[in-house]
């Protein structure tokens, strides 16, 4: 997916575009309102994700001029401020959620999700892999004529196998992705999901293969 | 307080101005009382004067000199008129060439012996008796020769006494009279002077705690300085108050922001490492980031809450439609843990009276934790429902329970449960659904469930 991110910290920018980027989104990156409103000039988004305190404006009132002027890209605002009366005003300003800083990527992720579900998939973003194809939109994955559904963990943990097929991920490098660093789980937590998607899987030349002490990876024939 | 408060100043204001009035009113009093009295005797000796002085006249006038010696007529008229003043006696003298021809000899003489029929008037003592004397004198031609005659009259002034007396008590009763009618008129006008000060410190009283509008209570001319003196008072809080919230806002902003980079950072480093040990330092990383950030926003909540509940915004507010907007924004969340979020009872609206902000506050706050508390793919449900007059939302999870943790316990700053150990959280949610319920007139309730979990239960006012 395309993301553009509206932060002025440079800093925090630079991680988030890195981070999304090793989940294989593209990111650009504009420092102020008036290089967020070239971007959207030159190119098109899936999402914006825009900081509120920017050096040339609130980011509320930016919202509000583009959703006037007809843009309709989905945005989730990055607000500081906490407090109910400031996520009010960013719902009324046009935003379509809000995350709070400092937020967790997985948590971004299911909001963008979430968001883009509800605007009717944005841009498709079906990928063929093996005989399968899968929409984390929808979260199905189609096998012949047949669609699965999958559960939230599944999809994510289908995800980031997906990402880079071939390669192992280590049992902690799973868990780290798929559970919050606020929730304590167990080893063979990260065992039940595999399990569950395997069976999802089942009937597809696509496997989840344990590679003995080292971890997981998919692969097809 | 009060009581504090009377110590710090001294003597009351009205009962001096009281003093003064009635001190003023006692002089005026009294000095009216010589002034009539005064004005009497005055008026008492101009009046026996003016007849004694006729008399005297009219005795001289009467003096006729003939060939063998001095005719003298005392007219009874005469005397009847000096009669008229009252029981006084009369004597009197008249002299020839210094002889005292007829008279009382001895009746004093004026110390300037008059020259003319103008009469001179004096006071002497005589015979155990105040005399006002009048004394006139003339020269006659008797045997044909002119001589000086000398005639004086005297009277008591027993009478005049008498009238000055009367007068007097009549002075002095009407003096009094005064006086006693200056009471209640002083306690009446200190009372209509400190009113307008009662009133306007009535008026401040009756303000909420929070109400930092002007003061722009009617007050006398007087009374400005005190009142703009007030009102710089008020406006310099009020901008105290406006900066805090905005230092606040810009405070988290600027906690906030790095906090994100150490966590995004800390979450790409962890995604590269490799090194088991690494790793765990990471994870406590981002744990103590998350803690932090957490509480952060809590506080930001306590204190919003806390500066709202002082000025509650009352308004309608459908308690289906925040649920299912607090439902929405946690839709994500619930999904990360696999946790069916669902609504019971939403099909009505259910209205209360309320600050939306506060209640929206404490239904996140609950459904957040039940979210937190929660073991993956269990279910959390917000039921709404009404009973005796009460709104009632109920977020019930299946999750960990109170492991007997009481309500007060809970509820109280920065305590948490004994059971959550390995949870994030600052202690502050609880604190802040009870203060909502407590600022609304509504209750705040946890009880377990039968089969393990927590039922929260608020209810409001029914509207």
């Amino acid at each position: 997916m395309r993301f553009l991110l509206v932060e002025d910290n440079a800093e925090l920018a630079r991680s988030v575009c890195d981070l999304l980027g090793l989940d294989g989104h593209g990111v650009d990156w504009a420092a102020n309102l008036a290089d967020a409103a070239d971007c959207l000039a030159v190119a098109s988004y899936d999402l914006i994700l825009l900081d509120i305190m920017l050096p040339d404006g609130d980011g509320r009132r930016f919202l509000n001029d583009r959703r006037r002027g007809g843009d309709e890209t989905p945005v989730i605002v990055m607000t500081a401020r906490s407090a109910v009366s400031d996520r009010v005003t960013v719902l009324d300003s046009g935003a379509d959620d809000y995350i709070t800083k400092p937020f967790d990527l997985t948590e971004l992720e299911a909001r963008v999700r979430a968001v883009l579900r509800r605007r009717g998939g944005a841009a498709q973003t079906v990928r063929r892999y093996g005989d399968l194809s899968f929409n984390p939109l929808t979260a199905t994955v189609t096998i012949g004529a047949e669609a699965r559904d999958l559960r939230n963990r599944e999809l994510r943990l289908f995800e980031i196998l997906l990402a880079a097929p071939d390669r192992i991920f280590s049992k902690d490098q799973l868990c780290d992705r798929l559970f919050s660093y606020a929730e304590t789980v167990s080893d063979n937590a990260i065992e039940v999901y595999v399990g569950r998607l395997r069976k999802k899987l089942s009937g597809s030349q696509v496997r989840i293969e344990t590679v003995r002490g080292l971890g997981y990876r998919l692969t097809t024939p | 307080m009060k009581h504090d408060i009377a110590g710090v100043f001294g003597a009351s204001l009205r009962r001096k101005m009281v003093l003064q009035l009635l001190v003023v009113a006692a002089c005026l009093a009294v000095l009216l009382y010589f002034t009539i009295r005064s004005t009497a005797d005055q008026a008492a000796e101009a009046t026996q004067d003016a007849i004694l002085g006729a008399a005297t006249t009219s005795i001289a006038e009467q003096l006729r000199g003939t060939e063998d010696g001095v005719e003298i007529d005392l007219a009874y008229a005469t005397f009847s008129m000096l009669g008229a003043i009252g029981q006084d006696r009369l004597f009197y003298r008249i002299d020839i060439s210094g002889e005292t021809v007829t008279g009382y000899d001895d009746l004093p003489l004026p110390d300037d012996p008059p020259t003319s029929l103008a009469a001179s008037f004096y006071t002497r003592d005589y015979l155990d008796a105040e005399l006002r004397i009048a004394a006139v004198a003339r020269s006659m031609v008797v045997a044909g020769r002119s001589v000086p005659v000398l005639v004086l009259v005297g009277q008591t002034r027993m009478g005049q006494a008498v009238i000055a007396d009367r007068l007097a008590n009549r002075a002095a009763l009407l003096g009094l009279g005064f006086f006693v009618l200056a009471v209640p008129l002083s306690l009446l006008s200190a009372g209509s002077v400190f009113n307008p000060i009662n009133r306007l410190a009535e008026a401040v009283g009756r303000r909420g705690p929070r109400d930092l509008r002007p003061v722009r209570h009617p007050a006398p001319r007087e009374l400005a300085p005190l009142i703009g003196a007030l009102n710089g008072f008020v406006a310099r809080l009020r901008g105290a108050l406006a900066q805090t919230e905005t230092f606040i806002a810009e405070a988290a902003h600027h906690i906030r922001t790095p906090l994100s980079t150490v966590r995004t950072q800390a979450e790409i480093a962890l995604r590269q490492s490799e090194s088991e040990e690494t790793r765990t330092r990471l994870r406590a990383i981002i744990r103590a980031v998350e803690e932090s950030a957490r509480s952060a926003s809590q506080l930001l909540d306590h204190a919003m809450v806390l500066y709202r509940s002082d000025q509650l915004e009352a308004e309608d507010v459908d308690l289906v439609e925040l649920a299912r907007h607090v439902a929405r924004a946690f839709g994500p969340t619930a999904e990360l843990k696999e946790l069916s979020l669902h609504l019971q009872g939403d099909d009505a609206p259910l209205m209360t009276r309320g600050d939306r902000l506060l209640i929206e506050s404490a239904l996140r706050n609950l459904v957040d934790n039940a979210i937190k508390y929660s073991p993956p793919e269990s279910e959390v449900v917000i039921a709404l429902s009404q009973a005796a007059g009460m709104a009632v939302v109920e977020v019930r999870d299946q999750g960990r329970g109170l492991s007997g943790a009481t309500m007060p316990q809970l509820a109280a700053r920065f305590s948490r449960g004994g059971n959550v150990a390995d949870v994030v959280g600052s202690g502050l949610g609880l604190t802040i659904v009870t203060e909502v319920a407590a600022a609304l007139g509504g209750a705040f309730r946890l009880t377990p469930r039968d089969g393990g979990g927590t039922c929260a239960s608020l209810s409001l006012p029914q509207r």
